[in-house]
């Protein structure tokens, strides 16, 4: 019954998602901005959009990466607009969006106190989505033991900390595994959390969580084929929540190459979709991507990955009075700041082949 | 003739001839040697232009390649550079320099050396690893494709330098050495025959003069014998002059 209610207090930020949502870039604006010859030419294209004339004061020649990074301005401040007027659990179920980018700019922190570099530097490669007000805290602990204690005191990354690490850990653990077990460690908790919120909340984002939680267990496995993380160790980093839990993830543990991953996803329907087209792509793609061999086929999963995540968080604007559409207007929005910089990126390096290798979502 | 050309300051002497023709000799022979040496030169240098056409395409491509890639990585994990950046600590694609000979000229050529494994193989281990590792590979080919292309260059530079100072050699050789010296051997050739000539004149003068002089003391003599001649006549006629004492046997004497 929670619909009956829902719309007193989060009906106004719902109007105000579905109608972001609009404004995403369908697919005649991608066919438009794929024509585009120069940036100058995209730069227009992009002003008649919902983006309007976001790049106007750039100075010429624009870079791809300051169009990125003003793309995702405008959804920071989209963003914290939505925050700003959210009230509970809204306003919690926002900040629990924005944890994953903070594990991000903390583990980014800690890899310059563990090199003993002025880290207020950081401050400025930090994902906008993930800055909070004490971060500039964490810059003042010079040592990794200070560090520790700050982000303890200062985040709200705490609990994760204290659970899955100690402060010899930040030394001895490599900065990928300690990012990685604190995603974990998050996503469980969000998936807590969202449980908390009820139907159809909880059902919708544990749709799109678990698959979240599957997507890094099959990637922590695969990207760590060949490297020196141990079986155990790896074990360690895959999230409890997803799909392919527990069988699937005990298969994945013990999987030495990328065919015993495809047999642990066999027993699910859309996972094993991944691995099947995979190689009657390969082989129709011919020499060429032949002999980028299992790297071909693992990066086709990416984008694969990308686009199940674009498909499941479309599904989530299906049903109304639920929390789900933040968080898939905001992921959705992510994915269509990517895929226009990457048309930028290929109109820059003159890669037109490639141009269209982005994820549309509408 | 010897005031034609420069030539050398020398004295005319058969021994500084002698000289002259060894050293010419000696010039000639570094200078088909230099000339030889130029040749095999140039044949590299072309050779080195055209593979440096070549790597400079190459890496044109593979340049484009390799940004691309990165733009993969960005694509399916965002910025890593502060991460990659931190996370090496050592260098896993060294360049080493070798010495190369190529007549007589000491080229550099650079190789590549890769230590397999890396510092940061982890990265992107949650999403997009096989792009980093891609995007790795990729530039570690771009970076192998402009050792090749340093090595070349710099070949290339220290060959130009080469060549021209041959070629400044062997025309300093050509144009200016061999004529000087074709020209101290003239002149001394030609000081020499003329040295030859006066020579022969003196003989010739000396000769005639004592001709003349033997002639004249010739006559002289002539002069005095008829004189004489006539004054034994003279005697002859006058005091009947005392007999041959062989002509005439005396008798034994018995004593």
């Amino acid at each position: 019954m929670e619909a009956l209610f829902f719309n007193v207090s989060t009906g106004f930020l719902e109007g105000i998602v579905r109608g972001y949502k609009a404004g995403i870039l369908t697919q005649s604006h991608y066919n438009n901005l794929t024509q585009c010859e120069t940036l100058e030419d995209f730069r227009m294209q992009l002003s008649s959009t919902d983006y309007g004339n976001f790049l106007a004061n750039e100075p010429l020649p624009i870079s791809t990466s300051t169009i990125a990074d003003k793309a995702t301005q405008l959804l920071v401040d989209q963003f914290h607009f939505l925050r700003s007027n959210a009230v509970e659990p809204l306003s919690t179920f926002l900040d629990y969006m924005t944890y994953s980018y903070m594990i991000d700019n903390v583990v980014l922190l800690i890899t310059g106190t563990l090199h003993e570099r002025d880290t207020h530097e950081l401050l400025e490669r930090c994902h906008p989505l993930g800055v909070f007000d004490t971060m500039p805290a964490l810059c003042v602990a010079t040592n990794v033991e200070e560090l520790y204690q700050s982000v303890l005191v200062e985040t709200p990354l705490a609990p994760y900390f204290r659970d899955c690490l100690s402060a010899s850990d930040l030394d001895d653990l490599n900065i990928e595994i300690i990012r990685n077990t604190l995603h974990k460690a998050y996503l469980e908790d969000f998936h807590r959390f969202c449980t908390t919120l009820g139907s159809p909340t909880s059902e919708i984002m544990h749709r799109i969580l678990a698959f979240e939680a599957d997507r890094r267990t099959i990637n922590i496995t695969i990207n760590s084929f060949g490297t020196e993380l141990s079986k155990e160790q790896r074990a360690k980093l895959f999230p409890t929540i997803g799909r392919l839990f527990p069988e699937g993830n005990n298969a994945f543990a013990k999987a030495d190459e990328i065919e015993q991953v495809r047999q642990a996803c066999d027993h699910i329907s859309e996972y094993k979709a991944f691995f099947d087209i995979a190689p009657s792509a390969r082989a129709n793609g011919g020499a060429q991507v032949d002999d980028l061999g299992g790297d071909g086929a693992a990066a086709q999963l990416e984008d694969r990955f990308f686009s199940t995540e674009v498909h499941l968080n479309k599904l989530a604007f299906m049903q109304q009075f639920q929390y789900a559409t933040f968080y898939s207007y905001i992921k959705l929005k992510e994915q269509e700041i990517r895929s226009i910089t990457w048309i930028a990126e290929c109109i820059a390096q003159n890669a037109r082949d490639r141009i269209q290798d982005f994820i549309p979502i509408f | 003739m010897s005031g034609t050309g420069a030539r050398e300051n020398v004295f005319p002497t058969r021994m500084a001839l002698t000289n002259t023709k060894l050293r010419l000799k000696g010039a000639q022979t570094g200078h088909s040697l230099l000339a030889k040496k130029r040749d095999a030169l140039t044949t590299r240098f072309r050779a080195i232009l055209r593979k440096v056409d070549e790597a400079k395409r190459k890496m044109g491509r593979v340049m484009q390649l390799a940004s691309f890639s990165l733009a993969e990585v960005t694509y399916a994990t965002g910025d890593i550079s502060y991460l990659v950046q931190e996370q090496a600590k050592s260098a896993s694609f060294k360049v080493k320099a070798k010495q190369e000979n190529v007549s007589g000229v000491v080229l550099p050529a650079f190789e590549v050396d890769r230590v397999p494994g890396t510092d940061f193989n982890l990265t992107g281990l949650g999403r997009g690893g096989q792009q980093v590792l891609r995007s790795k590979e990729t530039y570690a080919k771009a970076v192998e494709t402009l050792v090749e292309l340093a090595s070349l260059q710099t070949a290339f530079t220290i060959l130009d330098e080469v060549i021209r100072a041959t070629n400044r050699r062997v025309n300093a050789i050509e144009h200016v050495v061999i004529p000087k010296l074709d020209n101290t051997i003239k002149y001394i050739i030609s000081e020499l025959d003329e040295m030859d000539r006066e020579e022969f004149f003196r003989l010739k003068k000396v000769q005639g003069k004592k001709k003349r002089d033997a002639e004249a003391a010739e006559a002289k003599k002539r002069a005095l014998g008829e004189q004489e001649e006539k004054k034994l006549v003279d005697d002859d006629v006058g005091g009947g002059g005392g007999g041959d004492l062989l002509s005439s046997k005396d008798e034994d004497v018995i004593f």
